[in-house]
């Protein structure tokens, strides 16, 4: 099956990538990970520019939502929420409404954030965009606080209990998209 | 023949479908505390077979005048059409006393089957202009849409959801004699 990583972070060096990463050493070998790299070429939501002819960088993004069996979604939190650009990208694929490429696509929503808690109120409101826009939102969550000390120069978790609730999390999402599909 | 008149007990025997266009299935669920908000399925089927009510409606035809939220209650958070389109009630039995009449059945929503209680009243049969019989139901039952995983709410600013967790679900059914 195929799972497509989106890092809310356009930061080069972004924990939340680097979770995303992480992830992907994880699952099962069957499992495979796209990482989602275009979220900074998205243009602004614009309903009149959303026909037929949508922005290449929409038309892209949706491809690799439609494409995928199931979304792991990483995000941050500025200002208590989601960050703008990601919530941009998810507007456009929720278009056309039960038509979008985001319609009952399963998703896990993970975070990492420098504060103490992760980025829960990030992932809290992500949910509920995504659940608004027609997903599979799966009851899983990651929170990972102090981000800036879990990671080792090389990107990887130094986190034993981080890394079970991620692998958990993981596991959750290949469930949800189908008993069928995490055996193939 | 006896001069009083015996209440009915039992509903027409025979074969009797639901004439659509004469017929409704709908719902209420209070908004917000204030009003209800009503919708209704345009694609149903019922029938009544020798006292057995079967009943089922498409989820995806359901009606609002909003296409957002006919999406999101299409959704995996609301009906999760996609998985579950049908949403269907089975009798098991049928009481009826006169004019009033209680539907025993198992209703079937979002994958999970629930006892329920319909409760209404019974009209006819008459003949109507084309030679056939017909007769109506009107039934209606309040559910909590929690118990059947539709479990979907936002919070008010001073307190309380913005959809209540009982749902009133409605049938008013034309039914026509097979043949």
């Amino acid at each position: 099956m195929r799972v497509l990583a989106i890092s809310g972070s356009l930061r080069r060096d972004s924990y939340n990538t680097k979770l995303l990463r992480a992830a992907e050493e994880l699952v099962a070998a069957n499992v495979r990970f796209e990482h989602y790299d275009e979220l900074e070429s998205v243009p602004p939501y614009n309903e009149d520019r959303d026909t037929q002819g949508a922005p290449p960088a929409v038309a892209r993004l949706r491809e690799a939502i439609a494409g995928a069996d199931a979304l792991l979604i990483a995000t941050p939190e500025y200002n208590a929420s989601v960050p703008g650009q990601l919530k941009n990208a998810i507007d456009w694929a929720s278009r056309p409404v039960r038509a979008g490429a985001l319609w009952g696509k399963p998703v896990v929503v993970i975070g990492a954030s420098t504060g103490m808690y992760g980025g829960v109120w990030a992932q809290a409101e992500l949910r509920k965009i995504l659940g608004t826009a027609g997903a599979r939102v799966v009851d899983a969550e990651v929170a990972v606080g102090r981000a800036h000390d879990r990671f080792d120069e090389d990107g990887r978790l130094t986190d034993d209990e981080i890394r079970d609730e991620l692998r958990e999390a993981a596991n959750a999402l290949v469930l949800a998209a189908g008993p069928q599909l995490a055996a193939a | 023949m006896s001069s009083t008149i015996e209440a009915v007990e039992t509903v027409p025997t025979g074969t009797w479908k639901a004439d659509p266009v004469h017929s409704s299935v709908g719902f209420s669920v209070r908004h917000m505390g204030v009003t209800p908000f009503r919708g209704g399925f345009k694609q149903f089927a019922a029938s009544l077979d020798d006292g057995r009510l079967v009943g089922t409606a498409a989820v995806e035809s359901i009606t609002t005048d909003d296409e957002n939220l006919t999406g999101h209650l299409l959704s995996p958070e609301f009906f999760d059409a996609d998985r579950f389109p049908e949403l269907k009630f089975e009798s098991s039995e049928i009481e009826r006393h006169g004019d009033e009449i209680v539907v025993r059945g198992q209703l079937t929503l979002k994958g999970t089957s629930q006892p329920v209680d319909l409760r209404g009243t019974v009209s006819g049969p008459i003949g109507d202009p084309y030679g056939g019989l017909r007769f109506g139901v009107e039934l209606e039952t309040t559910i909590d849409r929690t118990a059947f995983g539709i479990d979907w709410n936002a919070e008010l600013p001073a307190g309380g959801h913005v959809v209540a967790n009982d749902v009133k679900l409605t049938a008013e059914l034309e039914l026509a004699k097979e043949a």
